[in-house]
């Protein structure tokens, strides 16, 4: 037990860090670097819970595709490469009002729903259990995300094309 | 024949019609409308006789051995309801227009002997006249206005008679007046014929305040007696012979009625718009101003004679010798018969001779002789209408269409034969010589007024006929004998047959040639009617003949809830009857001597005599009632009273207007101050202004800025959770 | 471990990104944080998953996660078309809606 939390205290504290450094670096590309280590902390935290699949594609998918079109997209966007001044707009405090607001809403909320809830993961679901469970009782938004990524696929070609 | 009873509404119908007709389309027609007049009066006659016939028959059902063969002797003194003959009831018919609460209008027909005599005597002389206009008129700057006048006249008194309810009465009443007014003034440029036409209209007018006053007061006498207010004859007057009337609301009404008939039957002292209503076309008035629109008024009295005689106690001469209605008539009978002395107008003498007649009339009324009064009504509309058709006919041939008598007639006798022999017949049947017309129905006023207690009428009466006798004996003189007067010619024109007294055709060049107008006989159109008036004013006497007396039974109302019991029957009295006859003959013989100036102590006697003198003036000036209407009524009103109202106008009534004005103007300036331009601009501006300021706030949000979007959406939704969470 | 730990953090995650998307000038960082969002949203689901013992959580976090590359695809290409069309990719300059 105690090792688990240990290991949960850690990823989430570079997690928490990696958060706060996307949103307050001033360079963009540190910021999807950033961005990567709270997904890779993710990932590790879905390993903790047993759930080993999504941790696998959560790494696959969104660390090694959705960074890269990141990345991409600071180049094309010729995004400043280097540390620019602040990177934020006039709503600053405004922003981080809301969202402390926001934070000490759900934190009550949760605090108060699910202060006595155990997560004890006994053993790793299996990716067969996973799979079984896509293609057979959510076939059917599976399906639809298929479609989905299909026109997503050509909503972004159609979009970015240069004509 | 009972079909000319039931459909009697059309002999007033077809003459409106023909009036809308000849005004419409007149012009165009060959003879101008006249033809449609005439064919529309004529068969207006044809229906009235076949009315007239279609009652006797209708009589003669009724009550077996009234046939003119069996002759039947008339009781005398029927004042009492003893012995009178079986009920015949008058053909009644009648629609309603108008129906509001308790009160029901009806227009309707009431034919009865009364109403059948009416509309032959209407009808032939309406004829007649038109037929006399043809010639009389031709030329005439309104010729075709003229014959729809006629027709106009015609269609409203024949509604006027055959009315069922005194409401339809006062409509042909005032429509006749309107008539008279239009036919007056039918030569309106000259000034003096349009003011004849007003003093006509106003002066009857003022007459019909009492009329209005009498048919209101009938409504309610009827709503006395039975309950529910009816202006209808038959019902007012059975209602006034019940005891339950108290006597006073019929005493005012019958007085109310009277000043009506004063005003329209010109008796004193109303008369004086009948002698100026001779400028006229002479067919007028010989139509309106003689035989019919005059007679409304004694027709008035005849149809609710139950109203007069229990009003002013007619019928209990021992109470007192004298009442209103035979008083006005007496009168009246004198007045004009002393002043047709003085008219060198031929048909200003025709118009005093129609007032005294007029007054015989009333008189009768007035004493109780109802029958008498329908009589003489009857006889006297023959022989006027021929006396002014001849003086007409007079002017229009021999006169240069003038009607002095003293400047431009005399000696016609010779030049106009027929005119002078029918003008002759009508003076006689006038004047009350035997066995003419005139003689029978005067006659019976005379008998009847010393029968029934009213000696004083009996001997005005007396009076009247030696006077009537007299001034007819100097017209007749001074238009046919003597020397011929005309020879001069101011109103030479080439054409002989010319309307009188028409400017409009007058050329400038005036060619004094007599012989060009010498004085001639009449054509046949003027003739024509004459001889057949004259044929009427010998006969028509004979209907009434003694122990004979068709004419009282056809008339007699014999229904018997009406008044049959009131009327009186005297039987004849040959004594009166030869002293009357006498007292004309003796009248007209000093007549002729003082106007022939044959015998010596009567010659210019009004220049020699100061008494004379005076008498004459005062005859001339026509008593000074004109003066006093004119000069001292008319103008003591147009001076001070008029002068005061105009002041208080301008003053009291003008400055009451104006201040309000001005208020309302003040009023109006502070509205539009403070309430419109302050008050509601500005509420209507500040929720403008607010609108659009508060819109400057919220627009702020608008920033268009997605990243301040996306901060309101998170803050809402952190506000909805915290509250779902709080309020759950 | 109490299941409120990963609530937690997912919930601090959750407001780090809205803050990110709030705050953050360039586009393709907004972007970043709508996947740091999603991404706890992610971690939401797996530990309600581990919680029931199911494989639900993570298949519906499968779900997710391929939704959320879908819309960085198609989230690039409009800051690309932005970037084109106002030669610039801050947020701040978009404002033809502007009030």
């Amino acid at each position: 037990m105690i090792a688990q939390n240990v290991a949960f205290g850690i990823i989430a504290a570079a997690m928490v860090l990696g958060a706060l450094g996307v949103v307050r670096t001033k360079n963009v590309v540190h910021a999807a670097l950033y961005l990567v280590v709270v997904l890779a902390g993710g990932a590790a935290q879905f390993i903790l819970l047993g759930q080993e699949f999504v941790a696998w594609v959560q790494v696959l998918v969104y660390i090694g595709a959705v960074i890269v079109l990141f990345l991409f997209g600071i180049m094309l966007t010729r995004a400043p490469m280097h540390p620019t001044e602040s990177l934020d707009n006039s709503l600053r405090w405004p922003g981080l009002v809301v969202s402390l607001f926001l934070a000490g809403v759900l934190s009550t909320l949760l605090v108060d729903a699910y202060h006595a809830d155990k997560v004890e993961p006994s053993e790793p679901i299996r990716t067969a259990t996973v799979t079984k469970s896509v293609f057979t009782v959510y076939i059917i938004p599976f399906e639809v995300v298929g479609v989905l990524l299909l026109g997503a696929l050509i909503g972004a070609v159609v979009l970015a094309r240069k004509d | 024949m009972d079909w000319f009873l039931e459909n009697a509404w059309l002999v007033p119908l077809i003459p409106a019609v023909s009036f809308v007709v000849i005004l419409l389309v007149g012009k165009r027609m060959p003879r101008q409308g006249s033809e449609v007049g005439i064919a529309a009066v004529g068969t207006s006659f044809v229906l009235s006789c076949g009315a007239a016939i279609g009652w006797i028959r209708h009589l003669q059902h009724a009550e077996p051995g009234t046939s003119a063969l069996g002759a039947l002797g008339r009781s005398v003194g029927r004042l009492t309801a003893e012995g009178h003959e079986a009920p015949v009831e008058p053909v009644l018919r009648s629609v309603t227009w108008f129906q509001n609460g308790g009160v029901k209008l009806t227009a309707g027909i009431q034919i009865d002997g009364l109403a059948v005599v009416m509309m032959f005597m209407v009808t032939l002389v309406s004829l007649l006249v038109h037929i006399y206009s043809v010639e009389y008129m031709r030329g005439d700057r309104r010729f075709t206005y003229f014959f729809a006048a006629l027709s106009l006249f015609t269609a409203s008194m024949l509604l006027l008679v055959v009315a069922d309810n005194t409401l339809q009465l006062l409509v042909g009443w005032e429509l006749v007046g309107v008539c008279s007014f239009m036919l007056i003034g039918h030569w309106w440029e000259e000034k003096e014929n349009s003011s004849a036409a007003i003093k006509a209209f106003l002066t009857t007018r003022t007459g019909d305040i009492g009329l209005m006053i009498g048919v209101i007061t009938t409504f309610f006498i009827v709503q006395r007696a039975t309950g529910e207010g009816s202006f209808n004859i038959i019902e007012l007057n059975r209602a006034v012979s019940e005891p339950r009337i108290g006597h006073t609301i019929v005493l005012w009404c019958a007085l109310a009625l009277l000043l009506g008939i004063i005003g329209k039957s010109g008796q004193f002292p109303l008369h004086t718009w009948l002698p100026d209503a001779m400028a006229g076309p002479t067919p007028v008035s010989a139509l309106i101003h003689a035989a019919t629109m005059v007679v409304a008024g004694v027709y008035l009295g005849l149809r609710v004679y139950p109203v007069f005689f229990h009003g002013l106690s007619i019928g209990t001469p021992g109470h007192s010798w004298i009442n209103w209605m035979a008083g006005v008539g007496g009168i009246t009978v004198l007045v004009g018969a002393s002043l047709a002395f003085v008219q060198d107008d031929i048909k200003k003498v025709l118009a005093y001779s129609t007032i005294s007649q007029l007054g015989y009339m009333v008189m009768a009324l007035g004493v109780g002789a109802w029958t008498a009064a329908v009589f003489h009504l009857f006889t006297h509309a023959f022989f006027k209408a021929d006396l002014f058709l001849g003086a007409g006919s007079v002017s229009h041939s021999g006169a240069h269409h003038s009607f002095d008598m003293k400047t431009d007639m005399g000696g016609l006798k010779k030049y106009m034969p027929q005119t002078y022999r029918t003008f002759v017949i009508g003076s006689l049947a006038l004047a009350g010589i035997f066995p003419l017309a005139g003689f029978w129905s005067k006659d019976e006023i005379l008998v009847s007024a010393g029968h029934n207690g009213y000696k004083l009428f009996l001997v005005i009466g007396l009076v009247g006929a030696v006077l009537t006798a007299a001034y007819m004996t100097r017209c007749v003189y001074l238009t046919f004998h003597g020397e011929y007067r005309g020879a001069h010619d101011p109103h030479a024109v080439p054409h002989a047959d010319e309307a009188e007294h028409d400017p409009a055709d007058t050329p400038a060049l005036v060619e004094l040639d007599a012989h060009a107008h010498a004085p001639h006989e009449s054509n046949g159109l003027l003739l024509g009617p004459l001889w057949v008036l004259s044929f009427f004013a010998v006969f028509a006497g004979f209907l009434n003949f003694p122990h004979w007396s068709r004419f009282a039974l056809w008339v007699d109302p014999r229904y018997p809830t009406q008044f049959q019991e009131i009327i009186s029957e005297v039987a004849f009295n040959p004594i009166l009857a030869a002293i009357s006859v006498l007292g004309a003959l003796a009248g007209g013989g000093v007549a002729w001597a003082y106007y022939t100036g044959r015998v010596e102590a009567l010659r210019d006697l009004t220049l020699r005599n100061g008494a004379a003198r005076v008498g004459k003036r005062l005859l001339v000036n026509k008593y000074y009632l004109d003066y006093l209407y004119e000069d001292v009524i008319v103008a003591g009103i147009r001076g001070p009273v008029a002068q005061a109202v105009y002041w208080v106008n301008q003053h009291v009534i003008d400055n009451v207007l104006n201040y309000a004005g001005r208020g309302a103007q003040a009023l109006g300036h502070l509205t539009y101050d403070y309430v419109d331009q302050k008050g509601v601009d500005g509420l209507v501006n500040g929720l403008g202004a607010a609108t659009g300021e508060s819109g400057g706030v919220v627009r702020r949000i608008q920033t268009g800025r997605l990243q301040f979007y996306a901060l309101m959406l998170v803050g809402a939704v952190g506000v909805f959770a915290l509250a779902l969470w709080v309020f759950t | 471990m109490l299941l409120n730990q990963f609530l937690l953090l997912s919930a601090f995650l959750f407001c780090t990104g809205i803050y990110g998307v709030l705050v953050r000038k360039h586009a393709v960082l907004v972007l970043m944080s709508i996947e740091l969002m999603l991404a706890a949203v992610n971690i939401n689901l797996v530990a309600f998953g581990a919680f029931r013992n199911n494989a639900i959580g993570q298949v519906f976090a499968l779900f997710v996660l391929t939704i959320a590359a879908a819309e960085v695809g198609v989230g690039l290409a409009i800051v690309l078309l932005i970037y084109r069309n106002l030669n610039s990719a801050n947020l701040d300059d978009v404002e033809t809606l502007k009030g």
